[in-house]
């Protein structure tokens, strides 16, 4: 299997590898996939007063595809609102790697992570984080 | 040697790195020997003048040309029979271990299964096996699939249990292909030989690696690959005992060649290429497992002393000394093997197929599909080098060691979290 440019370079340069304190009220934490299917990913993020990421980490157990969808996801959701954040699709991870098509999966393990880590941090943030509340502001 | 050949193979003697002057190997380096091998420059010397001026065909039987390619094939069938301890006139040239599988199974049950419908295999042989296990059941023939131990090996008393009036033939490989373990032969044929069952071995990958002796072992059908043992793709044969006779019913109907059992004309540079890759690994074969051992238990310490959890699965002395199979926990196979791309090996994990099922074999061991997503198989043969095997735990440590640092998994076991205590989504 043939893997593009992009691809090698986030599998050999990880964006963001690392973990947040996930005790932290304002880190949410997303852990998505399963060892048995040989794919887990950690994404995690921190999000400031205004509703921007601040920071975001990710570890990922699986291949080289799932490593470069994480990393990928990190890098995008860095800086932006959970709005935002919320809109990316694993469609776009996908076509900005060329992922092969039996490798599709990671991509949506990538966007499944995104949305976990979001809505712990709303479970720890309660109404003042809400989908509702975001669209207010 | 009048050959120069493009491939990375140092010399025949596995010294070439030395011979090169420098500690820096080719990359990159084929550690899949279980796959496949290159043909030995040997080999494919004596091959060359029977695509060109000894084209005769070995049947044609009023010509010099014919004669003359005869006696080749005749040789080299000789020189297969040798290595296994047969007579020539009990080697049958096929296209390689496939087909010798097919017409070793689907030939002997479709002879014998009016009176005898039963067959026994177990659940870790080559795939080619498995399946046409699975198509004899369509045909009606009852199939006992017998497990295997923790170390890979079967448990005899469960064959001796799953024998009954009504079985015809027992299949179990000499060597597993993905670990590389020995399942033992001669105890196996004598309890076949003593309940009146054919004893067929997938010999495929332990011609060659292992010492075989068909009488001493009770063998009743062998089969052997070319491209295995450092000789072509494309040839392979089946050992189909004389005395007493093994009656099997041919897949290839023809012109009657190979006593009927497989018709066609014989390709005889690929048949003069597999005897004398025979000829070789029989008078090398103390010498170059000796060899392997050596590098495979550097191969072993190397990474046992850099890494902590890794697990070889398989049991490690009942082994063929070029297969090692490791897991290396919280790391994927597929992820580890682009960190170590420089290294040309397998992995169990099955994230490369559309499946996501890692390898049945693992599974079938009862490693845990966690550790089976987690396992490479490198294979080591007659050209490894000990450089080669240097540069290997190096490239291998280092990559195991990042990509834990990648892991969540690992993450968490430093953490002493049990991710089996985890509720996982899966997908």
């Amino acid at each position: 299997m043939s893997y593009s440019e992009k691809l090698l370079e986030h599998y050999e340069n990880p964006r963001n590898v690392g973990a947040l304190d996930k005790f932290d009220q304002n880190v949410g934490t997303g852990l998505v996939g399963a060892p048995a299917c040989g794919d887990v990913m950690k994404l995690q993020i921190k999000v400031g007063k205004d509703g921007i990421i601040e920071d975001a980490k990710f570890k990922t157990f699986g291949c080289g595809s799932a490593i470069a969808s994480s990393s990928l996801a990190t890098e995008w959701i860095k800086g932006k609102t959970i709005g935002e954040a919320e809109t990316i699709r694993n469609t776009d991870i996908a076509q900005h790697l060329s992922l092969p098509p039996v490798k599709i999966h990671c991509s949506v393990l990538a966007e499944d992570a995104i949305k976990a880590a979001i809505k712990d941090y709303r479970e720890k943030n309660g109404a003042a984080a809400s989908p509702e509340a975001a669209k207010a502001k | 040697m009048s050959l120069e050949l493009k491939t990375n193979i140092p010399d025949m003697n596995g010294q070439g790195a030395s011979a090169r002057g420098s500690n820096a190997p080719k990359l990159p380096i084929y550690l899949d020997y279980q796959a496949t091998t290159p043909c030995d420059p040997r080999v494919v010397e004596a091959m060359l003048p029977y695509f060109t001026e000894k084209f005769g065909n070995p049947h044609s039987r009023n010509h010099p040309y014919g004669w003359e390619a005869e006696e080749a094939v005749e040789k080299a069938r000789a020189q297969v029979a040798s290595i296994i301890g047969a007579d020539e006139r009990e080697v049958i040239f096929t296209s390689g271990a496939t087909e010798s599988n097919n017409l070793a199974i689907k030939g002997v049950m479709r002879f014998h299964k009016d009176k005898r419908n039963h067959m026994i295999t177990t659940v870790t042989e080559h795939k080619c096996v498995l399946d046409s296990a699975r198509h004899m059941e369509m045909e009606g023939v009852d199939v006992t699939y017998l497990p295997v131990q923790q170390n890979g090996l079967i448990d005899l008393e469960r064959l001796k249990a799953a024998i009954t009036p009504k079985t015809a033939l027992v299949s179990i490989m000499a060597v597993n292909n993905e670990i590389g373990v020995i399942q033992p032969l001669a105890e196996i044929g004598k309890i076949c030989r003593e309940h009146h069952v054919y004893f067929h071995t997938d010999a495929a990958q332990a011609v060659g690696k292992i010492p075989l002796d068909v009488n001493a072992m009770n063998i009743d059908l062998l089969s052997i690959s070319g491209h295995k043992i450092y000789g072509p793709k494309g040839i392979g044969a089946l050992y189909v005992r004389r005395k007493p006779r093994v009656r099997l019913e041919a897949l290839i109907h023809g012109g009657g060649q190979e006593r009927g059992f497989r018709s066609g004309t014989l390709p005889t540079p690929l048949c003069v290429g597999l005897g004398e890759a025979a000829a070789i690994a029989q008078r090398e074969m103390g010498a170059e497992a000796e060899r392997l051992r050596f590098l495979r238990n550097r191969l072993l310490d190397g990474i046992t002393k850099a890494l902590p959890e890794v697990y070889v699965n398989g049991d490690l002395e009942q082994r063929i000394p070029g297969n090692l199979n490791i897991s290396f926990a919280y790391v994927e196979g597929e992820g580890l093997m682009m960190g170590i791309k420089n290294l040309s090996v397998s992995s169990g994990s099955a994230c490369t197929s559309a499946s996501l099922e890692p390898s049945y074999v693992l599974r079938a061991l009862g490693v845990e599909e966690e550790l089976a997503h987690t396992s490479i198989r490198f294979g080591l043969g007659r050209f490894t080098t000990e450089q080669e095997i240097d540069y290997a735990v190096e490239q291998v440590v280092s990559a195991v060691k990042r990509l834990r640092e990648l892991s969540p998994l690992w993450e968490m076991a430093q953490e002493g979290i049990d991710i089996k205590s985890i509720e996982w989504s899966g997908h």
